[in-house]
């Protein structure tokens, strides 16, 4: 046994040695026009020998550890959640509560910190509607990214182009961007599992790559800048109006502020948000919502019952690139420039991210986990180079400690009430 | 005599080089149990994926209510009124007794989106039929006090029971049973056997079935056949087969 954690120790403070020595100790430096090899001073010589040292020790010794930390109470968050029965009655409350704080809040608080709300409730726009393909379907989408793009292009382009406004391309981005899913899922379905996540891994790589080269219509790797801005019932936030039009604050005879669209832009994700939560809430509950959750737990049985599982899974996958389409929409009137940059494969990961770490099929883990992963990374901005790594040392930690979520999934059961 | 609801011609099926099923030949009438016998690996399940349209058959023709449904898609079948259980049982386990219930019912359901989204009047009734539908059956099975239990808590015979019941709530005409009595005690066979009897004389099904307890196969089939290594051995009533010499060779084999 011990002999066994030594072999093992050795190994891993092998690879351990291999990976901060190419990472941490050597640094490849211009100096004028030339590449200089800069080695790591001393201090960094000492902090990686340290790390070496931990990793070895703590291999060596993995079965105390594991011995003294099984003792450790696991965090139970489902736990903290109040009974079913007192759920229900608090949940009408519950819901009236926070959606009157989340309409106060910004009004009380910095731009940035609005700001970044904003993008939290894109963050769990996606994540809700990636939670219908993985969580609910079990179908793993790793190129999810593509729909949100689609969804973002539709409304730049026929806003630069056409002079559309954001309320009107809305339901077009989602209509799209279902579109799309509708297309390429027709075709795909039949793979499953690893399969089908390397062909919609290549879909998101390929319209990524569209967008890039495509210049004449998408301004390519330069992407879309101006895109107009939501306005409310026709009036726009800008300082001064464009001809024929009023703004804002001329309309309601306040002085202009520029935080007031930085506030209507988060009222309306905020609404986006409420409006994805009861679509899907209502799915869930609804034949089709059942059939997804069935036919993730036994194809077999459900074709013998008579269920088209194409037309099924399409649904899933329709749904989900429409939400998708809706986030890209008003995420590419919130930024006001859109470029393919912003859709690389590592967003889907962090979308998947969010999924997983929320717990499968459960709306509120996802909508904690968006929190968290958005808003983790603005705190951890102080270790700059390193927040991947604590980002990545959370997904170890979570995978170790609970491997279901933060809130595994309890749907809601249909009852026989008699 | 009365119609005949399935009628199977000379049904082949063909893995490669290996015949798996040779030339059956089998005939259900209106409210008949007919079983199908034979030793372990005789081609009985083969028989039954490719009336249920999970494989198409390489040969032969199957006529279900005058139709033709070999090749079909396996859930155009069921839709048409031929439904099969499984040898291992596949219920939805995460879900409760009453959704098990309710996914079998997903085509009689109102499936339009916008109707659910608003819970239209058309919607909520078409729901509350299918909950009374699933109630109903449950009830007929000895379950309806385990609706609201998760189907996977469920002891084995409930589990059997419980896939019948889903079966039976899509409105069959014809249902296939594969080995329903397998891992059952002779209590749970017995209820079995009355409940099978009971599909067969108060709601008019027919059921083809698959099974090795030959006390329940003797007992309620109408018609018997027996397969041998794919191929039809023999057919006719109970006590024909009980004493066709060719039934007992391959059964027990030479003296």
């Amino acid at each position: 046994m011990m002999r066994q954690n030594f072999y093992a120790a050795v190994f891993a403070a092998g690879i351990t040695l291999i990976l901060t020595c190419l990472m941490v100790g050597v640094k490849l430096t211009s100096e004028g026009t030339e590449l200089r090899v800069v080695g790591a001073t001393s201090a960094q010589w000492a902090w990686i020998l340290s790390g070496i040292a931990i990793v070895f020790l703590s291999q060596l010794f993995r079965d105390h550890i594991s011995a003294a930390s099984a003792g450790i109470p696991r965090p139970d968050f489902g736990k903290l959640l109040p009974a079913v029965s007192v759920q229900a009655r608090l949940k009408p409350w519950l819901i009236a509560a926070v959606i009157v704080g989340l309409a106060v809040w910004p009004f009380m608080v910095s731009r940035g910190a609005v700001d970044l709300a904003t993008l939290t409730l894109i963050y769990i726009m996606l994540g809700l509607g990636l939670n219908i393909v993985v969580g609910l379907a079990g179908l793993l989408d790793l190129g999810y990214v593509a729909f949100y793009a689609i969804g973002a292009y539709t409304y730049a382009l026929l806003s630069s182009y056409f002079g559309l406004s954001f309320w009107i391309c809305l339901p077009i981005s989602a209509l799209l961007a279902a579109t799309f899913g509708f297309v390429l899922g027709f075709p795909v379905l039949r793979l499953r599992g690893d399969y089908l996540a390397i062909v919609t891994l290549g879909f998101g790589e390929i319209i990524r790559i569209l967008l890039n080269n495509w210049t004449s219509l998408t301004g390519g790797p330069n992407g879309i800048s101006g895109i107009d801005k939501p306005t409310l019932f026709g009036l726009d936030f800008n300082r001064r109006a464009a001809e024929g039009q009023t703004t804002f604050h001329e309309f309601m005879g306040i002085d202009y502020s520029s935080s007031y669209k930085v506030i209507f832009l988060y009222l309306i994700a905020v609404l986006l948000v409420i409006w994805v939560l009861f679509v899907i809430n209502r799915l869930m509950r609804m034949p089709i919502g059942r059939a997804w959750e069935a036919l993730r737990e036994d194809e077999i049985a459900c074709r013998s019952l008579g269920l088209n599982r194409t037309v099924i899974k399409l649904s899933a996958f329709t749904f989900g690139a429409s939400t998708a389409g809706f986030a890209g929409c008003f995420f590419a009137a919130r930024q006001g420039f859109i470029s393919p940059e912003s859709f690389v494969f590592i967003e889907s990961a962090i979308i998947l991210a969010i999924v997983v770490l929320g717990g499968m099929g459960s709306q509120f883990g996802v909508i904690l986990a968006a929190i968290v992963m958005t808003i983790l990374p603005e705190f951890a901005r102080e270790f700059s180079e390193y927040r991947m790594l604590l980002f990545g040392l959370l997904m170890v930690l979570m995978m170790r400690w609970r491997p279901q979520g933060l809130l595994p999934s309890k749907r809601p059961h249909m009852e026989l009430k008699r | 005599m009365s119609q005949l609801l399935l009628d199977v011609n000379g049904l082949t099926m063909r893995f490669g080089g290996l015949v798996a099923v040779n030339a059956v030949n089998l005939a259900v009438r209106n409210r008949q149990i007919v079983s199908v016998i034979g030793p372990n690996g005789a081609g009985k399940t083969t028989v039954f994926n490719c009336l249920s349209g999970f494989y198409p058959p390489s040969d032969g023709s199957v006529m279900f209510k005058g139709e033709q449904i070999a090749g079909l898609k396996d859930f155009r079948i069921s839709r048409k009124g031929l439904v099969r259980t499984f040898q291992h049982v596949r219920l939805f386990s995460n879900m409760t007794v009453i959704e098990n219930m309710l996914v079998a019912q997903h085509r009689h359901l109102n499936t339009n989106i916008a109707a659910g989204l608003f819970k239209t009047a058309t919607y909520r009734r078409l729901e509350q039929e299918a909950m009374d539908r699933a109630a109903f059956w449950l009830e007929q099975v000895d379950m309806l006090s385990f609706a609201n239990r998760e189907a996977g808590n469920l002891s084995y015979g409930q589990q059997r029971r419980l896939e019948i019941a889903r079966c039976m709530v899509t409105q069959p005409e014809l249902l296939l049973l594969d080995e329903p009595a397998a891992g059952l005690n002779p209590n749970e066979t017995k209820q079995l056997d009355e409940l099978i009897v009971r599909l067969r004389d108060e709601h008019e099904i027919s059921v083809l079935l698959i099974e090795h307890d030959m006390s329940l196969v003797m007992g309620i089939s109408d018609h018997i056949y027996v397969i041998a290594q794919g191929t039809p051995l023999a057919d006719g009533t109970p006590d024909e087969i009980k004493q066709n010499p060719d039934v007992i060779k391959a059964y027990l084999g030479e003296e």
